[in-house]
Parts: structure tokens; C-alpha cells; sequence
């Protein structure tokens, strides 16, 4: 099958009449709700939560967030973030309960740090890879999201991604860039090796006391089958990839750190972690 | 825009991530609306900790309702006063922002709300 990923951007590819097909087949419509529910079971979530929902296009999954009944820790409250107008048009006339942005997740996650209790991102992220434009890179605009995701969460929170990757390489840039922003990841995947595979990215988010390991991803997806545990946070200590301290990279790291802890931080400039000389 | 989501965005634009001034950001010639929402006191219970209250009381003079009491309720009083419980539901679940713009006092950008929902794009010499 085809990919627009590979030749379109969001906001083309989901025009009026494309987010109308696709908001109406009953087909997509079974299999968003049951991703949705996988990720809520992933999420794990006890009580009524503040979730974000990455690419909610026209609310497919979101509107599953609002009607979960209290017996399932529900009912959440949500806000959806898509670039597709036209998705967002379709979600408006739907009267979903969420509140909606249009906006770009490759340019970042505009909430204050610890917002969110929880995100959900379903068939969306695999969007990101694709950069059509000379002055935005994949890896650029995969950081950015990431790196907002990650501030934006409470912590302890947790996020689950649903995506397709287009191959083993997309879904490597894609959990590694995920791990760089400082989230434990695991990848769950339902139904391997058949065409009907579907990829799940389970991200944690560090620190806060957590009873026994729930905050940890390892707690999340131990056990489970299919299950890779990807975490690089705590390479790059020794050996040869160390940053040397005071150096610019070690600076740019340090303030990247307290970034998503939300701290406010100077702009990185030329200047940034230039040798000051003595003045006499 | 619900004034919920209000109280937890910030500007977007990548100069004002190191400035204090772009939260919250300011509506202006906001048109609100009133919705009709069923009150969801556990969410409200686990969200207040995280409500900047100062920032909701900026808020909530700028869209013309009467001030807030200078300080947060507590968790507990929020559990034991219906009405306090209503009250705050009231502002941040059913009151949205239909049309207007939001304004950063930093930078100045404004972001267009239209039928409610705020457009947060920007031009990418921005990001
Ligand atoms: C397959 S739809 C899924 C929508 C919804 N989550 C669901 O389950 O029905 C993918 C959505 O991701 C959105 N999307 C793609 N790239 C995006 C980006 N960079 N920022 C925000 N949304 C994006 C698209 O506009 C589209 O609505």
C-alpha cells in the first residue's frame, strides 16, 4: 500500500474531502478505537486525567478518552493538538468534548512543564519523518516534539504513540530521538511479523517517587511479549561518547536538562560557553 | 479554548522559552461561550495542584468575571463546598474562548482562536 507520508504533508493529504472519508469509514473507525483502548490499557491510568492527544485529527481516539466510564478510570479530559484544519473542521462538527489546537507538533509542545498527566498519540508520529521543506530536518522536528512532549508531562506521566513506521530505520530515529529527550521508551508490538503489525512507543517519564517500578518503562512492558527496552539515558556516562564538562556541548546538555525540568533558560548563542578572558 | 487549557499554555515562539513573560498568554477581544458540562470533581480534585492560581485570576479579570479570592482553595475545601467545586468548573470546563486572539507580552505574536480552536502555527523562522 501506499504511503502519503512519503510524498504529502499532514495538512494536504487531509483536505476536506480526505478527512471526511476518513472520519466516516467504519473501518478506521474500529481500528483507531481499538489502538485507543491498547494505549489507554498501556497508560494504565486509575482516576480521570489531563491527556494530551497528539495528532487528534477528528477525534477518533479522543472522544474514547471523554467516554470512559469511571469503572475504567475515566472520564478524561483532553487536549488534541493536529496541523489538518480539515481534520479539525470534521472534529468540530462531531462536537467532540476535547479542546483542540492547530498546530504543528514538529515545532514543539506550547505547555507549560508538567501539564499533562498522560499523552496519546495514535497513527500519527510517523508524520514527523517526513520534512518537505529545505529549513526543517526529520531529526530537527522529531527532537523538537520530543523534547516538549517530555517537558510537558508531569513526573511519572506517561505517553503512548501508536505509529507506522515505514521501516526498521524510521522506527529507530524515531524511539532514539525519543530516548535523547530523556524518556525510558520500550516498543510494543501487537500482531509481529504480520501485515496487520501494529507499533506501540511507551514513554516514561523519570523521577517523582513511584511505588515499586510503575514509573519505570521496563515496569510498563516487562513480561509482555514482543517488548524491546531501548534506554540510553544512562550511557554516555563513561567511555569514549563523554562530553567533556564546561565544554559548549556539556553547557547545551545542561541547559536542554533544565529546559525540561521548565526552568527558564538563556538562548544558546555563539557566545554560549565561550572562554572568558581576565580582565586586569 | 477552554480557559482550562489557558492556564497551561505558553508561547510557542522559541525566543520566549527563556522569559517568564510569555505565560500566560492574554486574550484579547475574546468572544466567550458558556457550555453545559457535567462536573467531573475527580479531575478537578487532581488538576487543582497543578493551576496557576495567578495566572487564573489574570485570567479571569481580563475576561471580565469578578476577581478570585487572592488564594487557591485547598484540595480539602474543594472537596467539602459544592459550590466552590461549581464555581471553578464552571470557569475552566465550561467557559471558552470562541473568537478573539491570544497575545504574548513578550514577543507580542498573536494567536488567532477562531470557532474555538487557537491556531498555534507559526512561521518557521520562529521555531
Ligand atoms: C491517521 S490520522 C489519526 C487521527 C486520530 N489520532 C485518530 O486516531 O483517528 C493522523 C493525524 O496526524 C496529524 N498529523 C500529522 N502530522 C502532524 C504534525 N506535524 N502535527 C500535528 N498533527 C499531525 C494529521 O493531520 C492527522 O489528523
Amino acid at each position: 500500500m501506499s504511503r502519503p507520508e512519503d510524498t504529502l504533508s499532514a495538512d494536504v493529504h487531509y483536505n476536506d474531502s480526505e478527512a471526511r472519508k476518513y472520519t466516516t469509514s467504519s473501518r478506521i473507525q474500529n481500528i483507531q478505537a481499538s489502538m485507543t483502548h491498547r494505549a489507554l490499557e498501556l497508560l494504565d491510568l486509575s482516576s480521570p486525567s489531563f491527556i494530551l492527544d497528539v495528532g487528534c485529527g477528528s477525534g477518533l481516539s479522543g472522544e474514547i478518552l471523554s467516554s470512559l466510564p469511571p469503572e475504567e478510570g475515566g472520564p478524561h479530559v483532553w487536549v488534541g493538538m493536529d496541523v489538518s484544519a480539515s481534520m479539525l473542521d470534521v472534529a468540530l462538527q462531531r462536537d467532540v468534548e476535547g479542546d483542540l489546537l492547530l498546530a504543528d507538533i514538529g515545532q514543539g509542545v506550547p505547555f507549560r512543564a508538567g501539564t499533562f498527566d498522560a499523552a496519546i498519540s495514535i497513527s500519527a508520529i510517523q508524520w514527523l519523518c517526513n520534512a518537505e521543506s529545505s529549513d526543517v530536518s526529520p531529526a530537527g522536528r522529531l527532537s523538537r516534539f520530543f523534547n516538549g512532549l517530555y517537558a510537558s508531562l508531569k513526573r511519572g506521566g506517561r505517553a503512548v504513540c501508536q505509529f507506522y513506521p515505514k521501516n526498521d530505520e524510521q522506527k529507530k530515529m524515531i524511539t532514539s530521538a525519543a530516548v535523547r529527550a530523556g524518556f525510558g521508551a520500550g516498543l510494543l508490538e501487537d500482531d509481529p511479523e504480520t501485515k496487520n503489525v501494529k507499533v506501540y512507543l511507551v514513554l516514561t517519564v523519570g523521577g517523582g517517587n513511584l511505588e515499586g517500578n510503575g514509573g519505570d518503562i521496563t515496569g510498563v512492558v516487562k513480561g509482555m511479549d514482543g517488548v524491546d527496552v531501548l534506554d540510553s539515558r544512562h550511557s554516555n556516562r563513561n567511555g569514549k561518547g563523554e562530553i567533556k564538562k564546561g565544554s559548549k556541548a556539556w553547557i547545551i546538555k545542561k541547559k536542554e536538562q533544565m529546559e525540561r525540568k521548565g526552568k527558564i533558560v538563556k538562548a544558546t548563542s555563539k557566545y554560549t560557553g565561550r572562554k572568558r578572558r581576565v580582565a586586569f | 479554548m477552554k480557559v482550562l487549557s489557558l492556564n497551561f499554555l505558553t508561547c510557542a515562539v522559541k525566543a520566549c522559552k527563556s522569559s517568564s513573560n510569555s505565560y500566560p498568554l492574554h486574550p484579547k477581544d475574546a468572544e466567550l461561550v458558556q457550555d453545559d458540562l457535567e462536573v467531573n470533581a475527580q479531575l478537578l480534585l487532581n488538576l487543582l495542584p497543578r493551576i496557576d492560581w495567578t495566572a487564573l485570576s489574570t485570567t479571569a479579570t481580563e475576561l471580565g468575571f469578578p476577581a478570585l479570592p487572592p488564594q487557591a482553595p485547598s484540595v480539602e475545601e474543594l472537596q467539602s463546598d459544592e459550590k466552590k467545586l461549581r464555581d471553578l468548573h464552571n470557569l475552566l470546563m465550561e467557559t471558552q474562548i470562541m473568537e478573539g486572539k491570544l497575545v504574548c507580552a513578550n514577543c507580542g505574536h498573536e494567536y488567532a482562536v477562531r470557532e474555538g480552536i487557537a491556531n498555534f502555527l507559526l512561521p518557521s523562522h520562529l521555531v
